[in-house]
């Protein structure tokens, strides 16, 4: 188990700007991307932001909602017009099923509502500011010893054959996809089953622990560790 | 509103002044065309008895000679009447006539006057010296003037009576019309001043008000029956909202005061880092299913606030059935619990997967929460069927279920059984189902499944609505 939920859990520092009016939520997040080893800046209006992720080379745009002078939607619109692609985190305070789908539209990559756990922010971050690394193309995943073939949806460790559900595999493609970066609970509900809702019940754990069994039970050494506070991540220990 | 009143008001005013000019030009052109119709007539007859006298005069003087005309003028001119008769010599010396002085200039020319003029004449019967009169003068080879004439003051009597008939009658036309407009504008205005008044009462905070509806069916009563009805709605609305607010005053005030409870008692007992932590995964748990309440009440007013808000799309509840199903499996199992999905093969509707998939999820997490826990297994079966235009989405499991008269109210915000008090969860969750099934048009069923609880949702089938485009 892995006690500190912010703790870097790779090399790369990105470089990340924060669109958000709450200056007191802002320095947070800050302080926050830094412990984690990421380069941030801070804009406190919608025209201030917009004026710094056209002008400089961001890894990942947070933008919130609603800001004065300028909206987060219209940022986003804004930028994605004139072909820039940043991938963006949109922040909401409206958090409802179709603010999620407007700021989707309007180009975003992905949707926190607030008040949101901080490591649920990082672990988004993450995920967002590797994706141009385009791990989509990839057939097969490695972590370790642990393999998933994509188009023959077989899974080996140690060369060995393991039999999951439809479902497993899926959950274990997303988290090798994301190996070695924390992955919450609601982007596994997310990404997996496609929901937005809060399962009032932790469904997820079972999934994981099921799986966990399967990829684990045989092999002794742990690969899919549970990452207190924040979710799970896949990672071969060295 | 008094400034809306008083436009009102002037938007009256201007329109019968301008209603009341018309009518005014329109009398004085019927006034002065009647009077100079009729004088022109009345002129026109008199000129031609003069003619005819004059005729009549003309044999005489060839039968009788000058004597016998000056003694047949000397005679009419004594009778009475409007006839008027003058005689003179060359030099213009009245010989006979009943006239006594004539306007200057009126014998110098021959022939019919032109226009009327002022003459005194003897034994006046009226009192009256001065008269006006039309008259034809001829002149004959001896030099002597005869003017014969007729007395026009009857007629501009006449006329000025005409005159003064018209004008009363128009007057009183007009002022009758006036006054039925103002009554009818005004009891127009006083239904809109009505309105008005209702409309200022409602807003200054009284949504139990109503707007005035006479039951005369008239536009006014379409508009203000409309109006309720939009008032009606709002009123309800302004009461789930007063229900959420009360609501969240209640059940978020007490996880605060633990929260803050909890911070006090940490921060005055001994520094402990161990302990710290503790008391702060605590409070953030604590947080965590605040947000969780306050989410789903938000839902909740944001789905009872009507259909628009909701996101529809062409969904295949059959394989949004079997994923909510497949995403509890292993918690049922955990629970000693079996879930069982019974459905067609496929089942297409028009609605919002997010919604209907939170529904079932709400439904299953209950029935594995208040079902299980004993030591049989208990079995929790999913349905879903379609018939007659209704498709049903039922969640069975054979636990303790609900007494008959409880039903009802765990239907309610934040209502939970005594026996589940203890057990996690907000009281919300049948509530939002509930608003999930209104939302769509349905509703949500509580029956008892001998043993346990049935909940199920029924919801008319919709169509995709033509040219509409969906996202889930």
């Amino acid at each position: 188990m892995i006690e500190a939920p912010t703790a870097p859990t790779s090399t790369k520092s990105m470089r990340i700007l924060i669109i958000e009016d709450d200056r007191e939520a802002a320095s947070y997040l800050v302080k926050a991307l830094k412990e984690s080893g990421h380069v941030a800046d801070h804009a406190a209006d919608g025209e201030e932001g917009l004026y710094a992720a056209e002008t400089r080379d961001y890894d990942v745009l947070i933008v919130d909602r609603m800001l004065p002078k300028l909206d987060g939607l219209s940022i986003i619109s804004r930028l994605r017009e004139s072909g820039q692609s940043t991938p963006v985190l949109i922040l909401s305070a409206l958090g409802q099923v179709d603010d999620r789908v407007k700021g989707l539209r309007a180009g975003g990559d992905d949707y926190l509502s607030k008040p949101f756990a901080i490591s649920e922010l990082l672990a988004r971050v993450e995920v967002l500011g590797r994706r141009r690394g385009a791990k989509d193309v990839e057939t097969s995943y490695r972590v370790g010893d642990l393999e998933l073939d994509r188009l023959s949806h077989e899974v080996r460790r140690a060369g060995k054959p393991i039999v999951l559900q439809p479902r497993e595999f899926r959950l274990l493609e997303y988290l090798m996809k994301n190996a070695n970066q924390v992955v919450t609970r609601t982007m596994l509900l997310e990404n997996v089953w496609d929901y937005h809702f809060d399962p009032q019940t932790n469904v997820i754990d079972v999934h994981i622990s099921r799986l966990r069994s399967k990829i684990e039970r045989d092999f002794g050494s742990p690969i899919l560790h549970t990452v207190r506070g924040a979710g799970y991540i896949i990672r071969a220990d060295d | 509103m008094g400034r809306f009143r008083s436009l009102m008001r002037m938007t009256a005013v201007r329109l019968s002044a301008v209603y009341f000019l018309l009518f005014a030009i329109c009398a004085v052109v019927l006034v002065v065309y009647v009077t100079a119709t009729a004088s022109t007539i009345v002129e026109d007859q008199s000129r031609q008895a003069i003619s005819e006298e004059l005729a009549d005069l003309a044999q005489v003087y060839q039968q009788n000679g000058i004597i016998g005309l000056v003694r047949t003028i000397d005679r009419r001119s004594r009778q009475p009447g409007a006839s008027l008769y003058l005689v003179t010599d060359a030099t213009g010396r009245i010989i006979a006539g009943n006239v006594e002085s004539l306007q200057a200039g009126v014998l110098d020319d021959a022939g019919p006057t032109p226009d009327a003029f002022s003459y005194e004449r003897y034994a006046d019967d009226h009192g009256q010296r001065y008269h006006l009169a039309i008259a034809e003068v001829v002149s004959l080879p001896n030099g002597m003037r005869i003017l014969v004439g007729r007395d026009q003051s009857e007629q501009v009597r006449f006329r000025g009576v005409v005159q003064s008939a018209l004008i009363l009658a128009l007057a009183l036309m007009g002022v009758a019309a006036l006054i039925t407009w103002f009554f009818i504008g005004r009891s127009a205005l006083k239904r809109l001043d009505g309105v008005t008044a209702a409309s200022a009462r409602i807003l200054s905070g009284d949504l139990s008000e109503r707007l005035p509806v006479t039951g005369a069916g008239d536009e006014f009563d379409r508009l203000s029956a409309n109006l309720n009805t939009l008032l009606a709605r709002i009123s309800l609305l302004q009461e789930g909202l007063q229900q959420v607010s009360d609501n969240i005053a209640h059940d978020l005030r007490t996880p605060l005061t633990r929260l803050r409870t909890r911070a006090e008692g940490a921060l005055s007992a001994p520094p402990d880092v161990g302990e710290a932590r503790e008391v702060m995964e605590q409070m953030i748990a604590e947080c965590d299913q605040m947000i969780r309440t306050f989410d789903a009440l938000l839902m909740i007013s944001r789905v009872e606030a009507g259909s628009d808000q909701v996101i529809k799309s062409e969904i295949d509840l059959a394989a949004i059935a079997a994923d909510v199903v497949d995403l509890y499996e292993p918690l049922a199992e955990d629970a000693n619990g079996e879930l069982v999905l019974e459905a067609p093969e496929r089942l297409t509707v028009f609605a919002s997967r997010e919604l209907i998939a939170q529904a079932l999820s709400n439904l299953i997490d209950n029935a594995l929460k208040y079902a299980t826990g004993e030591e049989r297994k208990v079995t929790i079966r999913v349905r879903l069927s379609e018939e007659a235009g209704w498709w049903r989405l039922s969640v069975s499991d054979d636990g303790p279920g609900i007494p008959a008269e409880k039903r009802d109210r765990v239907l309610e915000r934040f209502y939970r059984l005594d026996q589940s008090r203890s057990l996690p969860g907000s009281g919300l969750g049948l509530s939002l189902v509930q608003a999930i099934a209104r939302v769509h048009g349905g509703r949500l069923v509580l029956e008892d499944a001998g043993p346990g609880l049935t909940v199920r949702l029924e919801v008319p089938r919709e169509e995709r609505p033509a040219g509409e485009r969906g996202d889930g």
